[in-house]
């Protein structure tokens, strides 16, 4: 594949950042968008809007055809078996929350356990730590080794009789590690325990099977995706969905609505409470079929280069450090250097138009894990080249010498 | 902007090796303060004398350079001061940060003014005030005797 194409089809790349060529090493965060995106929210607004689901004039029918049309596009993305296990979000936030209160509501009494991991993201931990208050349940961590990982036989140490739920990232936005999902998935369902994954990172850079993989829930960000902020997936097992009562209410969610009684709509409907981000879910289908136009094992491949070249190159620069060193690992690399703090490193980089990440990357438990306050992060997308390696250790080898290091 | 304006020699001088980066003796007083975003945590030791005036001034803590620099200066500078003193300088010194373009106190001469406006540089980093800001935000808290903690997660 042509990396410098594909650049192209990024507008933000057109323009100077600061006088600089943009070099962005934050994709884990958020994602650039490819212009048919952008283009699509744009066409939506001026020539096709209305709302979904409502109406019965043209616009809101092809409207609610677009949409659904995403829906389809994304159950075929991660290979689900029902369009109906496809539930739109504002984020992977809401995905992970939903299940939480709706799981919690249900499920979850005093004394039962969940199990997350230390690598969680916050959204990953706090929905958690909702029901600590609210059922007295308990949230038991899964300790990251010194590589950067979670190991199965971790998981399997954790797992007690009161664990009701497991709750595990696909890919540690901090240290990359790649978690063996589908063996994890494997014993939990032996025990009869259902397992939820957070993809935030996994699905813009993996090949998805939720048919292969088993979870019970996948929680998926648009914005990561090369898609629009303000989009989410929820994958979840038809079962699950049918079972669990619904999250919010309002407006599309009902069947039937009376003084005494309300009876709540089918699926897809009873998770999709009000209006939804009409615009965006259907851009966002214009991100999948730019990752499918690509290949997103030619990406895999790809972003796969870039680390073990930035890897080997960092590796090589003095006083650089990179945390973890998993054996299945993404395109993530978090880092320090010593005598740096890594808000300096940072603010020393994006003067050279190179845009990292510092701080804990919403990964408390893990830094204090670490011993360490704050990193640096690096994280690539699809549109990154070597170049932009070389750049990112050139500007930090110029950060060593603002601060007299050698 | 630049850099250079950000990260001056005072600046990273001061970041390399902090002074007064200690615990006073029988402190009087004391607050801690931090950052949580950014990992920064200072906590700062203060004697105050019977006339009120700054014996002693101190601080632990980590985070960047510019975290450090600021908490560095700031301590060296109220060292000697008054009570009443010492609260117009922090002052003063939030308003240069915040919105004017100089600092209008005649309590510091002006060698010790060109140190605190090293610390300028910010207004043009957003992000990086409150790493400047940080140290005295914590002073003004151990000045009021105040005991609450920074809030953390019960």
């Amino acid at each position: 594949m042509n990396i410098d194409q594909i650049k192209k089809e990024f507008p933000i790349f057109d323009n100077k950042v600061q006088n600089n060529d943009l070099v962005y090493l934050d994709s884990a965060n958020s994602s650039q968008k490819p212009r048919i995106v952008i283009d699509r929210i744009y066409d939506f607004y001026s020539k096709e809007f209305s709302n979904v689901g409502r109406s019965v004039h043209y616009l809101a029918v092809a409207a609610t055809n677009l949409y659904e049309q995403t829906r389809t596009s994304v159950q075929k993305y991660i290979n689900a078996s029902d369009k109906n296990e496809i539930v739109f979000t504002k984020g992977a936030t809401e995905a992970i929350n939903l299940v939480a209160n709706t799981f919690g509501q249900k499920y979850l009494d005093e004394g039962d356990e969940v199990l997350i991991t230390e690598l969680e993201h916050h959204s990953n931990y706090v929905p958690w730590h909702f029901l600590r208050k609210s059922k007295k349940i308990n949230i038991e961590f899964a300790e990251v080794n010194d590589q950067g990982e979670v190991t199965l036989e971790e998981i399997k140490k954790k797992i007690t009789d009161r664990t009701k739920i497991i709750c595990v990232t696909h890919l540690s936005n901090v240290t990359g590690a790649i978690l063996p999902i589908k063996e994890i998935v494997n014993f939990a369902h032996s025990k009869g325990i259902p397992v939820l994954v957070d993809g935030c990172q996994g699905a813009p850079h993996l090949k998805l099977d939720m048919q292969d993989l088993d979870c019970d829930f996948y929680a998926i960000s648009g914005h990561k995706m090369y898609g629009p902020t303000g989009i989410g997936v929820l994958y979840a097992k038809k079962k699950w969905l049918e079972d669990l009562p619904p999250y919010q209410g309002g407006g599309g969610m009902i069947r039937e609505v009376k003084k005494k009684g309300i009876s709540y709509g089918e699926l897809p409907n009873k998770y999709e409470a009000g209006t939804m981000a009409t615009a965006q879910v259907i851009a966002f289908n214009e991100s999948i079929k730019f990752l499918e136009k690509i290949g997103i094992e030619n990406i895999e491949k790809h972003e796969k280069e870039l680390l073990d070249y930035a890897v080997e190159l960092l590796g090589k620069n003095n006083s650089v450090n990179i945390i973890g060193n998993p054996k299945n690992k993404g395109g993530v690399i978090s880092f320090t250097i010593e005598g740096i703090h890594p808000h300096d490193i940072a603010t020393i980089l994006d003067e050279d138009g190179v845009a990292i990440r510092a701080g804990h990357h919403c990964c408390q438990i893990l830094h204090e894990k670490l011993g360490l306050p704050a990193t640096a992060r690096a994280s690539f997308g699809v549109y990154n080249t070597i170049d932009d390696i070389d750049q990112l250790n050139k500007s930090i080898n110029n950060c060593k010498k603002i601060f007299n290091l050698k | 902007m630049n850099l250079k304006e950000l990260y001056q020699e005072i600046i990273l001088e001061h970041g390399k090796n902090p002074r007064n980066l200690r615990k006073t003796d029988n402190f009087t007083r004391d607050a801690k303060g931090n950052n949580p975003l950014c990992g920064d945590n200072v906590h700062i030791y203060l004697k105050l004398n019977n006339n009120n005036k700054v014996e002693d001034i101190s601080f632990e803590g980590s985070g960047c350079a510019i975290t450090m620099a600021s908490a560095s200066i700031m301590t060296d500078l109220v060292r000697g001061k008054e009570e009443k003193e010492v609260k117009e300088i922090v002052t003063d010194f939030l308003n240069m940060i915040k919105e004017k373009d100089e600092l209008s106190t005649q309590l510091l001469n002006e060698d010790e003014k060109t140190k605190l406006m090293c610390l300028s540089g910010v207004k043009q980093y957003p992000m990086r005030v409150k790493c400047a800001t940080l140290s005295w935000h914590t002073l003004t808290s151990a000045m009021n005797n105040s005991q609450e903690i920074a809030s953390t997660e019960d």
